[in-house]
């Protein structure tokens, strides 16, 4: 038991404080607001405050350490499945880019007087001299060799035998053993596409000087060599200069994009030696 | 008979006091009797006596005033505290020493006082010295003389008594 008579240090400080207590009770602020309530209020909005820095320091330390512990796993999950997500998502992309080049050649198909069949390029040649793919169309599709292959962008190449069952090989335009009968849209001047080893890879051969031929015009089929069908636009004349001897000097770029070469069509009219007729028209 | 004491002490210095303020209203008051109780009891009990006696005779005080309850208290609280505890630890026994804890103890209520007026009542500090050291001086003799009345009065008049008696059978 406290004995207040030992302990006067005790009574004085409980009877200041009372004493200050009192005084503080009848004393008001500036504000009119009496100095106890001031003081009490103060006094306890700073408790306030740390019990709430406590409580924020407690939840923050349950929620971001031990309430965490199996975050560790779920985050490796997530992370799997951002990955499938992404993966997945590229595979949309792809379809919706397929779906587009499909939709293209869909309409080149309706569009073509020719009977054609889609195929799908499915492989490249490793040779890089001889610019050839090879498609999932063979001769149980009806594909037969020299047939023409198209694409939305213009003329592709052409089948070279043999031909497998369910799958052949396409001569790409831009190779430099491919050759067309070709002849410029705007001026029909006549003469023959064949590949380079060059930038741009097509070069327009037999063109002579006397013709019209600027940069820009497009180069078509002719339709002579039997092969391609007429009109299919080859690629557009880039540089035509006047050549040293009769012929002129053309380059022309492609119009269909090789770099990006998926789908193709087929034309399914077997190749015949232009008449003679043909070729003087 | 302790308590008695120190119920009468506080009781008859404010009755005193504030008869005194009466007959002095307008003028200086060179005189704080509750403050002299206060010190007197602090001095002669001990610090617990002195600190219960300020804080008593503080608050009633203040009551009767009619101001801010508890600064007269706050400050006899502290004087009775500080004399008792003094009066505890040095031998304050004789006149001189009482009469420096007297003067002493008033200055310091007064600047005590005032500083918690001035401090709640949101004014200046203005401590009046002279008229503080008129009235400690008076505080002074007044509670040596209350120490001389208590303790040599009693001796002062049984001797007085004897010397009647023994002069009387003389004479008679």
């Amino acid at each position: 038991v406290l004995d207040i008579r030992r302990r006067t240090g005790v009574l004085f400080g409980i009877l200041m404080v009372a004493q200050v207590l009192l005084v503080s009770a009848q004393v008001q602020t500036k504000t009119g607001v009496r100095v106890l309530q001031a003081v009490t209020f103060e006094v306890f909005s700073r408790v306030e405050v740390a019990t709430a820095s406590i409580l924020h320091a407690t939840r923050h330390g349950w929620g971001d350490y031990i309430a965490l512990r199996g975050v560790r796993a779920e985050n490796e999950n997530l992370r799997r499945r951002v990955a499938d997500l992404e993966v997945r998502l590229q595979q949309e992309h792809a379809l919706a880019a397929r779906s587009q080049r499909l939709q293209e050649l869909m309409d080149l198909k309706t569009q073509a007087t020719v009977p054609t069949i889609a195929a799908a390029v499915i492989a490249g040649n490793p040779d890089s001299a001889l610019r050839t793919v090879t498609i999932d169309r063979g001769s149980a599709d009806g594909v037969e060799p020299d047939m023409a292959v198209i694409a939305p962008g213009g003329i592709v190449g052409r089948i070279i035998g043999p031909v497998a069952r369910h799958a052949a090989r396409v001569q790409l335009i831009i190779d430099r053993n491919a050759a067309a009968g070709a002849l410029t849209e705007r001026s029909r001047a006549g003469g023959m596409i064949v590949g380079a080893e060059s930038n741009p890879p097509l070069r327009m051969e037999l063109v002579s000087n006397l013709t019209d031929v600027k940069p820009g015009d497009d180069v078509v089929a002719s339709g002579v060599d039997g092969i391609f069908p007429k009109g299919y636009l080859i690629g557009r004349v880039e540089q035509a200069d006047r050549g040293a001897g009769l012929y002129r000097t053309i380059t022309v770029r492609p119009g269909v994009d090789f770099s990006s070469l998926e789908e193709v069509l087929v034309v399914l009219t077997p190749s015949r030696p232009a008449t003679r007729d043909e070729a003087v028209k | 008979v302790k308590t008695a004491v120190v119920v009468i002490a506080i009781v008859g210095g404010l009755a005193l006091q504030a008869t005194l303020s009466g007959l002095m209203i307008g003028g200086p008051i060179a005189i704080n009797l509750v403050l002299v109780v206060v010190v007197y009891l602090a001095l002669a009990y001990g610090p617990v006596t002195g600190v219960l006696a300020g804080t008593i005779a503080g608050l009633a005080q203040d009551a009767l005033a009619g101001g801010i309850v508890g600064i007269g208290g706050m400050s006899k609280t502290v004087i009775g505290f500080v004399v008792g505890v003094l009066g505890a630890q040095f031998n304050l026994s004789t006149t001189v020493p009482r009469l420096v804890m007297f003067v002493a103890a008033t200055f310091v209520h007064e600047v005590m006082f005032e500083g918690l007026h001035a401090l709640v009542g949101g004014r200046h500090f203005t401590p009046q010295y002279s008229a503080t050291m008129a009235q400690a001086l008076v505080n002074g003799l007044i509670g040596v003389s209350i120490f001389l009345i208590v303790e040599q009065g009693p001796e002062t008049l049984q001797r007085r008594r004897l010397r009647r008696g023994t002069f009387g059978r003389k004479r008679f």
